[in-house]
């Protein structure tokens, strides 16, 4: 009995590590400008397929063994990964923030980069889908019954890690603290002297970045890649944001681990076709009860 | 035209507020407030910045549900009234930034104050009913009767956004009266205008207390409009009264200056 | 005189010549699926632009709404009216079929007015970006119940739909389909019109724009949002329901997100808070689509584009929120639009 539950307790960690890595970026970017850059998700996929050429080619024209190509493939998925989400604002957002559109105008703009890139994928690269080519020999540990792979641990060690650097980041940097400047008042900020693009970008730098390295880990663990995989686990990975909080890292986090619960729990009870429908059930029930997440702050209307 | 001094004979008063306390997590906005206003009072409601007076409106508009204490409106209580449903009770009142509906006319604006009146819904709307008819060309008339009354009726299909600020104001009263009220709350009507029309102001907030059966409460802070128009005063500092009385008494008090002014203590 | 009937004649006429075109089969059976689809699209355009344009709101999840008006109506259809291997047989003498088929229609969208109590009792608390997650969700958790009733198919989806066409068309030999599009269509316009131009609807506006001041001034706000809320998704479910027959054939799969996100790209081409944007944007979004079809790959990367850049230079989209009357005065003098 308390094998499984640890059991379930490793996989929930794993597969929350995931989301959480995703939802920490959603939130970055929400606290610093209010936008849900639904195009994270794809951004997610994005990354998972520059680790795959990054990787097949390291592995393959590079003829490099495993662990090298590995220690190579991390920084360079994440920083070409930042670049695409750095590009996307660059040409989508910034412009608009630019001429202060409306906030609705900046969602749906970024609602549609995510189907360009989800229909670009699939246009340029085919509807097959390409599998990950093993980068590590998976080792199988196996602690009184309850089973996990060194893979597992580094995923969840290295969730707990980014989330550790970011709090150091918000709370102890220069560049955390404009951040979090720009989420309480985003015009007196320019006037005090700081350099809002570059915070911006620093924001999409990290949050993409992180997206990328759970693309990467991602690819790891399942190595089938497809146009379609960031969509659903984009959205999901944002509510879970939401359910925390959004604009709190902290909120982030917890959420991602929250759905990681609930799936793995839905999972080992019911039909894994439940899995879906439970774990937007759960989030749509927190929602309805705590509309501003669990961490999160009512924001009162003056009259 | 019944003089205000007639229906003050009347017993029960338009609004009755008993021990009022509201508070926001650890701040207390307003303490033990009391006010007992007769039917057909013209009264003020003055204090520093941040002294409480627009959370009072806001209670009794019925947008907070306060913390303690009741509040009575023509001796129904207020408690647990959703504001549309503190409307109707016969509250109407206008608000210290200009909130009128500015992607919709003049018009438009003083129909829309009337939903609570309306006495059709969904499917007549759609059937477009025998009621519906009736309803909307009596409401439509009366609009701009209402309109007309305040010299209005030719910025009837403008936008208020289009119009000079003074005049949106005057549209925020109107739209207030629209409603019937029997208590027209006015907060800071004069923010924002000019010397010009602060003096139109006065002039139609006393023209609408001498020409229709309505209770006025104002909150401002031009001292020249509450001491030419008011009746009688209330201070608030701090959540609580600190004086009330004639316009004369409290020009003078000692603690009304100590309150805006400061004392002699550094 | 003129002005009075101008509309409904007009309306009558299109609606006759469109029967006697596709009759005496003048109109190939492929320009008249396209019709029908621009019909449901702007069904489906106008009943979201209630909720996002006239109400502000940021509904994303309207094709749940689809689902739910698609499956009801079909298996009502296909359990009452044919024999099937699922329901056995007809309840109902298929003869029936033609008139029992509005109200099995109808059926869908009330049943899809009920589902939009999901969304509508949370919006009385939550706005903005809150209330757009709740749509999300709500549209995937109808998609995900629907994929676990194995009864209906599940995910493989559900049929049968045509031979409930066919008894239609036993009874009497019209192009069936193709009628109740056109006067389903109309129907949904008109509702929309008539709720909206109305003070009663006005108040609509009223919460978009000011919510607080709305609530003050006497507006209910939450009755208001109910019945915006349930109107729109049951309109949407009256469009899911024509489209499952039109098709013949249903899933789950094919209300996800992407289509929900069709029909909002819909909505703010045509202008936030224009009916007439809607319907106009409704027929250029469906023949985009169909122009597109040779380049099917890359259909979904110019219609997003196509909205990115629309943000970018014209927001507001093509109609902003003024109607077809606002824009050409001159069309008032031939119609009475209220």
């Amino acid at each position: 009995m308390l094998e499984t539950i640890l059991q379930n307790v490793i996989n929930a960690l794993q597969w929350g590590s995931f989301y959480a890595l995703i939802a920490l970026g959603y939130t970055l970017v929400y606290g610093v400008l209010q936008l849900i850059n639904f195009a994270h998700g794809d951004v997610f996929m994005v990354g998972a397929y520059i680790a795959f050429f990054v990787a097949t080619f390291l592995l393959g024209i590079a003829g490099m063994p495993g662990w090298m190509a590995l220690a190579l493939t991390i920084p360079l998925t994440m920083i070409l990964t930042s670049a695409v989400g750095v590009t996307l604002e660059r040409i989508a957002y910034r412009p608009l923030r630019r001429k202060g559109a409306n906030r609705l105008y900046v969602v749906i703009t970024a609602l549609m980069c995510g189907l360009i890139l989800e229909h670009a994928n699939l246009a340029v690269l085919g509807a097959s889908r390409k599998a990950f080519p093993p980068l590590i020999t998976e080792t199988v540990y196996n602690v009184g019954g309850v089973t996990f792979t060194n893979l597992k641990l580094g995923v969840i060690f290295t969730a707990f890690a980014v989330f550790i650097f970011l709090h150091w980041v918000v709370t102890k940097t220069r560049v955390g603290m404009a951040m979090r400047a720009i989420s309480y008042d985003k015009f007196a900020v320019p006037l005090m002297g700081i350099p809002m693009d570059q915070i911006i970008v620093v924001t999409f730098v990290l949050g993409s970045g992180f997206a990328g390295l759970a693309g990467l880990l991602f690819a790891m663990s399942y190595p089938v890649l497809e146009p379609y995989m960031g969509a659903l686990i984009g959205w999901k990975a944002f509510i879970a944001a939401v359910v925390g909080g959004i604009g709190d890292i902290r909120g982030a986090f917890l959420g991602g681990f929250l759905l990681g619960a609930v799936e793995i729990l839905v999972v080992a009870v019911f039909p894994s076709s439940y899995r879906d429908l439970f774990s937007f059930s759960v989030l749509l029930i927190i929602l309805v009860f705590k509309p501003t997440g669990l961490f999160g702050i009512a924001k009162t209307t003056k009259i | 035209m019944m003089t205000q001094t007639q229906t003050q004979a009347e017993s029960s008063p338009v609004l009755e507020i008993q021990g009022l306390t509201q508070r926001f997590g650890g701040l207390t906005a307003v303490n033990d407030f009391n006010v007992a206003l007769q039917p057909g009072e013209l009264a003020g409601l003055i204090g520093p910045n941040g002294a409480g007076k627009t959370t009072v409106f806001n209670l009794v508009s019925g947008f907070y549900q306060p913390s303690e204490g009741a509040i009575r409106i023509g001796g129904k209580p207020t408690a647990g009234l959703k504001p549309h449903k503190v409307t109707a009770l016969g509250v109407a009142r206008t608000f210290q930034n200009i909130r009128l509906w500015n992607e919709m006319s003049v018009l438009d604006n003083i129909r829309v104050a009337q939903h609570g009146t309306l006495g059709y819904g969904f499917f007549h709307a759609v059937a477009r009913s025998r009621t519906y008819q009736a309803r909307e060309a009596e409401i439509e008339r009366e609009a701009r009767e209402l309109l007309e009354v305040f010299q209005l009726d030719k910025y009837a299909d403008e936008l208020p956004k289009n119009l000079p600020y003074g005049l949106q104001r005057k549209v925020e009263i109107v739209r207030a009266l629209s409603e019937k009220p029997k208590l027209l709350l006015l907060d800071e009507p004069a923010a924002g205008l000019n010397s010009v029309d602060i003096q139109e102001l006065i002039r139609l907030v006393r023209w609408i207390h001498e020409t229709f059966p309505v209770t006025i409460w104002m909150i401002e802070h031009h001292m020249d409009v509450m001491m030419e128009l008011c009746q009688r005063i209330k201070v608030i500092d701090f959540g609580q009264t600190i004086a009330e009385g004639t316009p004369e008494v409290i020009r003078n008090h000692p603690a009304v200056i100590t309150a805006y002014l400061g004392d002699d203590q550094i | 005189m003129l002005r009075r009937y101008s509309v409904p004649m007009l309306l009558i006429l299109a609606g006759g010549l469109l029967t006697y075109c596709a009759y005496e089969e003048m109109l190939g059976l492929y320009t008249l699926s396209v019709l029908m689809f621009m019909g449901i699209n702007i069904i489906l355009s106008t009943s979201l632009n209630l909720v996002n344009g006239y109400m502000g709101e940021f509904s994303c999840g309207h094709a749940g709404f689809m689902c739910v008006g698609a499956y009801v109506s079909s298996i009502l259809g296909v359990l009452l009216f044919t024999k099937d291997k699922v329901f056995g047989e007809p309840w109902l003498d298929p003869s029936l079929a033609l008139y029992a088929f509005p109200l099995i229609i109808l059926a869908g969208g009330a049943a899809a007015a009920v589902a939009g109590l999901l969304v509508a009792i949370p919006s009385y608390k939550t706005r903005g970006d809150y209330l757009a997650i709740i749509t999300i969700a709500a549209n995937y958790i109808i998609i995900s119940l629907i994929q676990n009733i194995d009864t209906v198919g599940g995910s493989r989806g559900f049929m049968g739909m045509k031979s409930v066409i066919s008894s239609m068309e036993d009874a009497a030999d019209l192009p069936w389909m193709v009628i109740w599009v056109f006067i389903f269509t109309v129907f949904t316009v008109w509702v929309l019109r008539r709720y909206v131009s109305s003070t009663f609807g006005k108040g609509v506006s009223a919460i978009c724009q000011d919510e607080v001041a709305a609530e003050i001034m006497s507006v209910n706000t939450n009755k208001i949002k109910t019945i915006s809320f349930m109107v729109s998704s049951g309109l949407a479910g009256i469009g899911g329901a024509l489209f499952a027959y039109v098709i013949g054939y249903v899933n789950p799969g094919s209300f996800n997100i992407l289509k929900s996100t069709e029909v909002l790209v819909m909505v703010y081409l045509g202008g936030m808070g224009s009916l007439s944007g809607s319907v106009l944007s409704a027929v250029l979004f469906t023949v985009l689509l169909e122009a597109l079809r040779p380049l099917q790959i890359i259909k979904w990367i110019v219609i997003p584009l196509l909205l990115v850049v629309l943000m970018q230079f014209r927001p507001e989209g093509i109609m902003g929120n003024k109607e077809l009357g606002d824009i050409f005065p001159w069309l008032k003098r031939f119609y009475r639009f209220k």
